[in-house]
């Protein structure tokens, strides 16, 4: 009914579409483009307190005073670690348990929503279990996996966790992968759907071996889908920001630059070295995101 | 598909605006106290409702709205408040530390100045001189403190310290270290630490400062007056760094659940500030025989030291209803309010004329403390450094901690790096 409707009303006007999505283009204009150009510009002046209205342009000083702060090379540190662990670590697990969904067994719709449901959990809610779970004790004192380590006789696997010194951006990315990996199935499963059943049979009939057919027939054809799942990983990576203040909130040894940027936004008010910051943040996962558009939109051409 | 989703979100966005700035518009009335607050539970929350009905009393036709966000030490609710005034969107009247925290407040020009009410009210001659002292930045003082906590407090549970074979209260610094090597010998933690988001551990190392250098030289520490790189620095770290070798293993607990190692038997010591005894009591525990304290050791000052700590509320430049706030002010001045607050909230009334038989035991003996000791502010709370300082103050231990207190020199360096960023912010 709905649609016999709008067909009869349809504007005709060229404009009539560009009407149309008028409020979204002002609205990202406004909200998108506009506020980053906002944050260029604070990024670039001399507003680095609280009370001063000095909005005069500095250059580039705010950017290169970021290089000298160890504060700043010690947030970017933690960050690249976590990216590598968490992109590395999603990926292999939510690949495994689409492999393990991915032929229709018994009881799929039930194992998907398990895997699924980390992502469903409040981050705070989250961080403050994982920190029972990661903390530091040992031995009888311990709590969470060392207290199962020590149960299980595997003394030797008990470590410090998010608060040893060197290895906490690692154990970090325990929770980040556990709750996104169900996430990374899912899409990876969709891709597997995708792919006709028609091509598994002809490689059969051709007599490839089930680990040839994965290899040379589907996971070329999940190219797309290992993009996209990189893509998406690899933005939520530079930007985390909830799911470590929930686990060890402004703490020197797990901060990042999301969280190293509210800081000096909110605790130390300098607002242009802030920005800087942000600025930082943007250009890394523009230069993961940029390839991609540009990637994707070459495909669509080419359809 | 995905434009229209995106629409979507910006009209919720833009939803969600309008509902947040509604309130505020409407406000223009006068009739209505907005008051912003980190207090959202226990006896803090209590102590604010003692005081709330102080004003509601007072000023029946105005609507106290409680604009509060929790978070321990105040860290979210500091966030919402700068965004907040540099919006030019402030409360009636918002919860800041007295003392240093307010700087950046007062050199934005975003506070009130308060020396009418505080001649207007009296509270020159109530509230103690030294302290005064401390509020007043070029001759203004810019808010009203409500209470009075103890930042230098050692607590040990009876129990554990026969059990370790310790008689009495360590009187230095070293003899609280000799305690925790008989502790760690009977199997048990020397200290507790509580190590998530750094900030109580800075606190200890406030306290380890104090204690190893003096009051004196202490406060010079903030003014610029005692070098950073001078020997009394370098020795207070080295007694950090041996203090927190005896602590728990467990670096991510927050101070509630270490001092239930020390109420639990577990570890021999905790420095925390008065603050704990309200928390304890409110599980049910009794001072002197589930818990007991002295002031945190000092191996230099012959006379008591007192830390303290305030909360305090202030007047924002361009509050829509700045009536309403003067009036809460008064109360938050006011015997009649102190005396509501303070009991609930575990710490002490900054008034000289509150009552002491609504206090526990522990906050009488505070309260006469509080008249006589030597005076000295806390870092991590507020008194010494502005915003930028403290965070960088806790980082820098933070990582020293982290490291497991071994890179010495590198927390030399960080602690005068956060003393310029005190004087540059």
């Amino acid at each position: 009914m709905a649609l016999t409707l709008s067909r009869k009303k349809r504007i005709s006007s060229p404009w009539g579409g560009f009407f149309f999505v008028l409020p979204s283009i002002i609205a990202v204009a406004v909200f998108v483009y506009g506020m980053i150009g906002w944050t260029l510009k604070f990024s670039l002046s001399n507003r680095t307190n609280a009370w001063s209205k000095d909005n005069s342009f500095a250059g580039l000083k705010n950017f290169t005073g970021l290089l000298e702060d160890p504060e700043f090379t010690h947030a970017f540190g933690n960050l690249m670690k976590f990216t590598v662990v968490f992109m590395f670590g999603t990926l292999l697990s939510g690949l495994i348990m689409s492999l393990l969904l991915e032929k229709g067994i018994r009881g799929e719709g039930f194992f998907r929503s398990i895997y699924l449901y980390p992502m469903a959990i409040s981050f705070i809610a989250m961080g403050t279990s994982w920190r029972w779970l990661m903390d530091s004790a040992r031995d009888d004192k311990g709590t969470g996996l060392n207290h199962l380590f020590h149960m299980a006789h595997l003394n030797f696997l008990q470590n410090d966790w998010y608060s040893s010194e060197k290895a906490s951006m690692y154990a970090m990315a325990l929770p980040a992968i556990w709750q996104m990996s169900g996430y990374v199935m899912a899409l990876f499963l969709a891709g597997f759907r995708g792919i006709p059943d028609d091509l598994r049979e002809a490689a059969r009939v051709d007599g490839a071996t089930e680990f040839k057919i994965y290899r040379h027939i589907l996971f070329p054809q999940l190219k797309p889908t290992f993009l996209t799942v990189l893509i998406i990983l690899g933005h939520i990576s530079m930007k985390v920001f909830d799911l470590i203040y929930g686990i060890a909130t402004k703490s020197y040894v797990t901060k990042v630059l999301a969280i190293y940027m509210w800081q000096v936004i909110f605790d130390f008010q300098n607002y242009a070295k802030g920005s800087a910051i942000a600025m930082v943040i943007l250009v890394i996962i523009a230069v993961v995101v940029i390839p991609y558009l540009i990637y994707v939109n070459k495909t669509e051409e080419m359809k | 598909m995905l434009k229209k989703s995106k629409l979507a979100i910006v009209l919720a966005a833009v939803g969600a605006l309008v509902a947040t700035t509604v309130p505020a518009s409407h406000a223009a009335t006068n009739k209505q106290l907005e008051i912003f607050t980190w207090w959202a539970s226990g006896g803090e929350a209590a102590g604010l409702a003692g005081m709330t009905s102080e004003f509601t009393k007072q000023n029946p036709d105005t609507p106290f709205i409680n604009a509060s966000v929790a978070g321990a030490a105040g860290v979210n609710a500091k966030g919402v408040l700068v965004s907040r005034m540099a919006a030019g969107n402030p409360p009636d009247t918002f919860q800041a530390h007295a003392g240093a925290e307010l700087s950046s407040y007062v050199k934005a020009g975003q506070v009130e100045d308060l020396t009418f009410l505080y001649k207007q009210e009296g509270w020159d001659k109530v509230f103690p001189a030294g302290l005064i002292k401390t509020l007043t930045t070029n001759g203004k003082i810019y808010s009203v403190p409500v209470n009075i906590h103890r930042a230098n407090v050692l607590w040990w549970n009876p129990a554990t310290a026969k059990k370790v074979g310790v008689k009495a209260a360590p009187k230095t610094i070293e003899a609280m270290i000799a305690d925790m090597a008989k502790a760690k010998k009977a199997g048990i933690d020397g200290i507790a630490l509580a190590g998530n988001g750094d900030w109580a551990i800075a606190h200890l190392f406030d306290v380890v400062l104090l204690g190893t250098m003096g009051a004196a030289k202490y406060d010079g520490l903030w003014k610029g007056k005692t070098a950073w790189t001078s020997p009394e620095v370098s020795k207070a770290v080295d007694n950090l760094g041996k203090i927190l070798s005896y602590g728990n293993a467990s670096k991510s607990l927050d101070w509630p659940d270490a001092g239930k190692l020390v109420t639990g038997g577990k570890a021999l010591y905790f420095i925390m500030g008065d603050w704990a005894s309200s928390q304890w009591q409110s599980d049910g525990l009794k001072l002197g025989t589930d818990y007991t304290w002295a002031p945190a050791p000092n191996s230099v000052d012959k006379s008591p030291v007192y830390m303290w700590l305030s909360d305090s509320f202030t007047l924002p430049k361009g509050a829509v209803n700045r009536d309403a706030g003067i009036a809460w002010l008064k109360v938050c001045g006011s015997l009649a309010g102190q005396d509501a607050f303070n009991p609930k909230k575990g710490s002490i009334a900054v008034r000289k004329d509150s009552n002491p038989a609504l206090y526990d035991s522990y906050l009488q003996a505070a309260m006469k403390e509080w008249k006589v000791d030597t005076l000295v502010g806390s870092t991590v709370h507020g008194v010494n450094y502005g915003n930028a300082g403290m965070a960088a103050y806790d980082s820098a231990v933070g990582k020293f901690y982290t490291g497991g207190g071994k890179d010495k020199a590198g927390l030399v360096k960080a602690l005068v790096a956060a003393y310029k960023a005190n004087a540059a912010a």
